[in-house]
């Protein structure tokens, strides 16, 4: 659906080297204008890696990455640990390194709904309102692509959903793409256009619906780190009549118990997981919100 | 005016704490205590090899102390631990120095100086150096303000807003280097790192924003000077420590007032 338009960011054929290991090989992916895109994977897949490589904060050693001319990114990072050291409120901290206006700032905290923060030291704000701040500083640059990685770590539930329907307002409002990392099927069902499957290298890609229904990202899902999740889906697995009463129908992830009905044709080479797959009838129809 | 001993004392010690506030900040933020631990004991290395090259003494040290920085950052940006690696640079550094020293002639007599400043023995020609050097630091920092604090916070963040995190933290490597050159004559190869610290540390509890916390680091670090040396004259002490003395109950204070205030 992509292809026709020129993209904002791209990656050709990008190896990675961290410390004498591969940790992306042949990584091939575009992001075009007011495309959500998310990254999934499992734990040390190279999912921050692939971002920091877009962003050019880490070098590649084979392949290219274009941007185009000009782009303006909002990156928001992982974590920010601010020093306590560091008396920093959270209107200096928007204006960093470019200095914005008092209304500016103002208007952007209001905007990410944490107005009360403004004075309040950057060291002293709980993990929604800074991921909220860090949000607010990337809308600053007024950007053309908004990159997020696990923008939600540390949130609670209620949290979360609320810090993604912000983003996906702040989309609607700016046109602004958004490639985003994320462990949260939740989101990836719900909000992407596009999800790629990351391990290495791009397991499997397309739109939530498709990716859904490939082993890899099931097998994938199988090896990250939502335990507790797929053991939660696994009774839902079983509890077909209710699927459609709950939000979490989307991810229809593994039988932890069940390592049958293995697909053909589908064979990636993460097979040390025992690709495991439920039924075809689960992957269809669910899923309206993508 | 500044033919008056005391006169260019102060005016040593003022220039030193202008550069060194500010930059201490930094240090304090980056927590790079230990670094500029291992780049001030360096110091007394580049001391031996400018008395045995005739080569100026602050020529030596800069040399020497840029050469530490430089292999720290280098290691640390190979992922070496640290608080380790530090601890032994720092102190190998000053073993070698004083080693290196003791082959000489006559720098051992002088040797205290080297380790806790002669601040009351500063030349015309000192005082054209250690302005002249604190003035680069001061100018860097100024300069490099914006990008400096925003790479300090989250270098991942810098380099997404355009910036070069490397780039930032050699201008800081350069900057320390520079600084730990002038405040030898002042405090000494021992106390450097007090003087960036300490006045940074004391106005962290005061201040509101970095900008605040580098002009008063700056100010108390000036304070601390001229107290350091009214004390030297009043009780006999040495110039170098009584400074630092004083630095250090200003931050006492500092630091109780900031928690009654909460």
């Amino acid at each position: 659906m992509t292809a026709a338009m020129p993209p904002l960011l791209a990656a050709d054929h990008i190896c990675v080297r961290l410390g004498g290991q591969e940790v992306l090989h042949d990584v091939s992916m575009r992001i075009a204008r007011a495309e959500i895109v998310t990254i999934l994977g499992p734990n040390g897949s190279g999912k921050s890696t692939l971002l920091r490589a877009l962003l050019g904060i880490v070098p590649v050693s084979h392949g290219q990455v274009t941007r185009s001319a000009g782009l303006r990114i909002g990156y928001v990072p992982q974590k920010l640990q601010i020093d306590r050291s560091l008396p920093l409120t959270a209107r200096r901290f928007l204006s960093l390194p470019i200095r914005h206006g008092r209304a500016e700032t103002d208007a952007v905290l209001a905007r990410v709904g944490v107005p009360e923060v403004t004075e309040r030291p950057m060291a002293g704000l709980s993990g929604g309102q800074l991921q909220r701040v860090l949000l607010a500083r990337a809308l600053l640059t007024q950007p053309d692509i908004l990159v997020l990685d696990e923008p939600t770590q540390g949130l609670d539930q209620p949290g979360e959903a609320a810090f993604y329907r912000l983003i996906d307002e702040v989309r609607r409002d700016t046109g602004a793409a958004v490639l985003m990392v994320s462990h949260d099927l939740h989101v990836v069902m719900s909000a992407s256009d596009r999800v790629i499957c990351l391990n290495g290298h791009i397991c499997c890609e397309g739109t939530p619906r498709v990716v859904s229904g490939a082993p890899e990202y099931r097998a994938l899902f199988g090896l990250g780190t939502q335990g507790a999740l797929a053991l939660y889906q696994h009774v839902h697995d079983h509890d077909h009549t209710h699927d459609h009463d709950h939000g979490h129908d989307h991810h229809h992830g593994t039988h932890g118990h069940d390592d049958g009905h293995t697909k053909d044709g589908h064979k990636t080479d993460m097979g040390q997981t025992g690709m495991v797959q439920t039924g075809e009838h689960k992957t269809g129809g669910h899923h309206h919100h993508a | 005016m500044l033919d008056d001993f005391l006169v260019r004392a102060a005016l040593a010690g003022i220039g030193t704490a202008l550069a060194a506030g500010p930059l201490g900040s930094f240090v304090v933020w980056r927590r790079m205590a230990y670094f500029g631990d291992a780049t001030s004991h360096a110091a007394i290395l580049g001391v031996a090899l400018a008395l045995a090259t005739d080569l100026p003494i602050g020529l030596g040290t800069l040399a020497v102390a840029l050469a530490m920085a430089v292999t720290v950052a280098t290691l640390a940006a190979r992922g070496w631990a640290m608080d380790t690696t530090l601890g032994v640079l720092a102190h190998s550094a000053l073993a070698f120095g004083l080693v290196a020293v003791s082959f000489v002639p006559g720098a051992r007599v002088d040797l205290e100086a080297y380790l806790f400043g002669d601040i009351l023995a500063v030349s015309k020609a000192d005082l054209g150096f250690i302005w002249g050097g604190a003035a680069l630091v001061t100018a860097l920092i100024l300069w490099r303000w914006s990008a400096l604090l925003t790479a300090t916070l989250n270098e991942d963040l810098a380099a997404a807003s355009g910036l070069n995190p490397d780039r930032e933290r050699l201008i800081l490597t350069l900057a320390l280097a520079l600084t730990v050159a002038v405040a030898l004559k002042v405090v000494g190869a021992l106390l450097i790192a007090a003087m960036l610290i300490i006045p940074a540390a004391t106005a962290r509890a005061v201040a509101r924003s970095p900008e605040a916390m580098a002009a008063l680091a700056a100010l108390v670090g000036a304070g601390a000077v001229l107290g350091g040396l009214q004390m030297s004259l009043t009780f006999d002490t040495p110039a170098g420590p009584s400074i630092v003395a004083v630095a250090a109950v200003a931050f006492a204070l500092s630091a109780g007032f900031g928690r009654m205030r909460g």
